[in-house]
């Protein structure tokens, strides 16, 4: 019987896994990939909460399923704005490296 | 019975003076016939009001806070507002007249009996006044027109400073006064007189209280009737126009202060502390004031200092707790000061204004009328029998020989002062020979100067008399051993004058020479010093507050430390976005812990 923690652990371990990509890899697409297991992470997570809980009558909450719906709608945009950015960032400087974005450092 | 009496003495000078300045500035003739008109349609008022009992008026609720705090627009009509209403407006309405020959070819005629109108409204006001807020305002009025009348020739630089030095003075005691007010409202509840009576009672717990309350009343008396130490502005106000003088600052206002002590004597007498102040304030300025005026050579200074010593008088017999002889000497001096004042006015005048009395002398042969109406009104002054002042003067020292021998002593010298100063003047200005060429050309002022002059020196000399004064005053009672006490102060009367007469004769300049006196004890240059010293340190610290709290402090420390703020945040900006993404994770983990596990 898999239980919800079972779910929230893998949830938190697939959120764990983005905000690592995030930090570590120095490439920009890298970097969005990661954010968008972060973002599947709460996904996750908001959908194993649905399921698991149960009004008087047998069905599931949909609330958070509804929730989750709006969250891959807007994933999807980010993904789509953030792509552009990193196409434009890469004809003016032609890399996809954090590092050597650094122009507005102080 | 309610009359509309009250109100037409009080509101037609104001009418006067607002007719005057909205619509006939440029009538001259026209404004000081509507104001003397005013004046005697007061006057005629008040005469019937004198005469009719258990008169009363309409009283109107000005402010009414919920019931905490009334106010009501309403008069006093006892025997006592009743006589100084007949007084006011008597001696107002003769000066009024004699304004006419005085103010003759004065550019701002209007202007000067707008004022002269806008202060009778004023003092008729404080005269019928029933409660302290109203007596305030009118107060303040008063002090508003003798500071516009003493300022009429504000194109002279005396003039002006002494308008500016009269209102400042007076202000400080008024601010005591008000604040007496506020602390007599607070005990009792009411500012109503007749309502705080009863009420005075409930405070008997509290001496203290009623010490400091009656001794802050006290400042507002001290500020106007010109007591020491305030006394400072009444000399320099001599820079107004005669009649001023006569009017404002010997007759009615200064004695203004001494009227109100009268109508509150309920919270002065409460405290003995009180009362004893009041008495010695009373006692030094009658003796300071005698002693400066021998050295004085102004006529008009003289003559001012002379009121500064009787009010002194005044002050000492409200301190005595006796307001009957308070206000009897008031009275008599109303008459005999404002005719005093007149006369020189006549002298100063003919003399083209001189006021000088060494350029004078031999003036009894060329102002007849004037020399004899001023000698009666300079008898009266130092008390000789039978003239009004001996009777007043007399009442007072009775009363101090019963209750106070020192002030007693003090008072008995200070009647030899003012033999000794009175002769002096007299013998200098009216006796010898003229030493100047105006004063060989001099001749008798027009009727409309010496008219005034007449009656009001028939009023000195009989005014102190119990037939004629008991008709408006409670006089004080004469006590048997008293015989003493007028032998004395005749005594005094003599010996003061006598060594007048023996150092002025034929002289033609000041023999004696005492610095200290002419200098009017330093009062004035002691006040500036104070002021200068408070001003100069008052400036140091507000310089050092601003150059140092507020330019360093404030607005340079703000910037600083927002540029020091700035620099340390800078630190974390490293640029790095891997080191924000932590940072940010670090914080969520932060936010997290504190939410759900604390």
């Amino acid at each position: 019987m898999v239980t919800l923690g079972d779910y929230l652990i893998v949830s938190g371990i697939l959120f764990a896994i983005g905000f690592a990509g995030v930090m570590l890899r120095r490439n920009l697409i890298i970097i969005l990939m990661s954010l968008e297991l972060m973002l599947n992470a709460a996904n996750l997570s908001l959908v194993a909460f649905s399921r698991f809980r149960v009004n008087s009558i047998g069905l599931p909450d949909y609330n958070a399923q509804v929730f989750v719906f709006f969250i891959i709608t807007v994933a999807a945009a980010e993904v789509a704005v953030g792509l552009a950015i990193i196409v434009a960032l890469y004809r003016a400087r032609q890399t996809t490296d954090v590092n050597d974005i650094s122009s507005m450092r102080f | 019975m309610n009359s509309i009496l009250p109100w037409i003495t009080l509101l037609a000078p104001l009418v006067s003076a607002a007719v005057i300045t909205l619509f006939t500035l440029r009538w001259k003739p026209v404004s000081s016939f509507i104001s003397i008109a005013a004046v005697l349609v007061s006057f005629t008022c008040s005469c019937l009001i004198f005469t009719q009992s258990g008169i009363a008026a309409a009283e109107f609720a000005w402010i009414d806070i919920a019931g905490a705090f009334k106010v009501p627009l309403g008069f006093t009509l006892d025997q006592l507002s009743k006589t100084m209403l007949v007084l006011v407006s008597g001696v107002g309405a003769t000066i009024h007249i004699y304004s006419l020959g005085y103010m003759r070819d004065d550019e701002g005629k209007s202007r000067y009996f707008a004022a002269l109108s806008l202060f009778m409204f004023a003092m008729l006001g404080i005269v019928l006044s029933n409660n302290f807020v109203m007596l305030f305002i009118f107060w303040e009025l008063v002090g508003f027109a003798s500071y516009i009348l003493i300022g009429h020739w504000f194109y002279r630089d005396p003039a002006a400073d002494a308008a500016n030095k009269a209102f400042i003075t007076t202000r400080i005691g008024d601010f005591g006064f008000m604040i007496g007010i506020l602390m007599v409202w607070m005990a009792t509840g009411s500012v109503v007189f007749a309502e705080i009576t009863p009420r005075m009672s409930v405070l008997a717990s509290h001496p203290t209280f009623v010490t400091i309350a009656a001794l802050l009343i006290f400042c507002g008396a001290v500020g106007k009737s010109a007591q020491f130490p305030l006394h400072v502005w009444l000399p320099d106000a001599m820079e107004g126009p005669t009649p001023i003088s006569a009017l404002i600052h010997a007759a009615t206002m200064v004695a203004a202060g001494v009227y109100m002590l009268v109508r509150v004597a309920f919270v002065i007498q409460a405290s003995q502390t009180a009362l004893l102040v009041v008495a010695w304030i009373g006692t030094i300025t009658a003796v300071m004031a005698a002693l400066i005026a021998t050295q004085q050579n102004d006529i008009k200074r003289i003559l001012a200092y002379s009121t500064l010593s009787q009010l002194g008088y005044m002050m000492m017999a409200v301190g005595l707790a006796s307001n009957d002889a308070a206000m009897f000497h008031l009275f008599t001096h109303a008459f005999f000061k404002a005719l005093l004042f007149l006369g020189a006015g006549s002298v100063i005048v003919m003399l083209h204004h001189e006021q000088n009395i060494w350029q004078m002398g031999g003036l009894s042969r060329k102002l007849p009328i004037t020399f004899v109406t001023f000698a009666v009104g300079a008898l009266a002054l130092i008390g000789c029998p039978p003239f009004s002042g001996f009777f007043s003067k007399d009442a007072i020292l009775a009363l101090a020989y019963e209750r106070n021998t020192p002030i007693f002593v003090a008072g008995l010298f200070t009647a030899f002062l003012t033999a000794f100063y009175v002769v002096r003047l007299l013998v200098i200005v009216f006796f010898g020979n003229s030493r100047s060429e105006v004063a060989r050309r001099s001749k008798e002022s027009p009727l409309v100067m010496t008219g005034p002059l007449i009656v009001l020196a028939i009023l000195a000399a009989l005014g102190g008399f119990g037939f004629f004064a008991r008709n408006f005053l409670a006089l004080p009672i004469e006590k048997e051993a008293a015989f003493l006490v007028p032998a004395l102060a005749f005594g005094a009367l003599i010996v003061g004058s006598g060594l007048a007469i023996a150092i002025y004769r034929n002289r033609t300049s000041e023999p004696i020479d005492i610095e200290v006196l002419r200098h009017k004890l330093y009062f004035d240059e002691f006040y500036a010093w104070l002021i200068n010293w408070t001003q100069e340190l008052l400036a140091r610290v507000s310089a050092f507050f601003d150059r140092w709290i507020i330019d360093t402090g404030a607005v340079d420390g703000s910037s600083r430390a927002i540029l020091g703020i700035g620099a340390l945040l800078r630190l974390i900006q490293v640029g790095n976005l891997q080191g924000y993404v932590f940072l940010f994770g670090l914080g969520v983990v932060a936010v997290v812990y504190f939410a759900v596990f604390r």
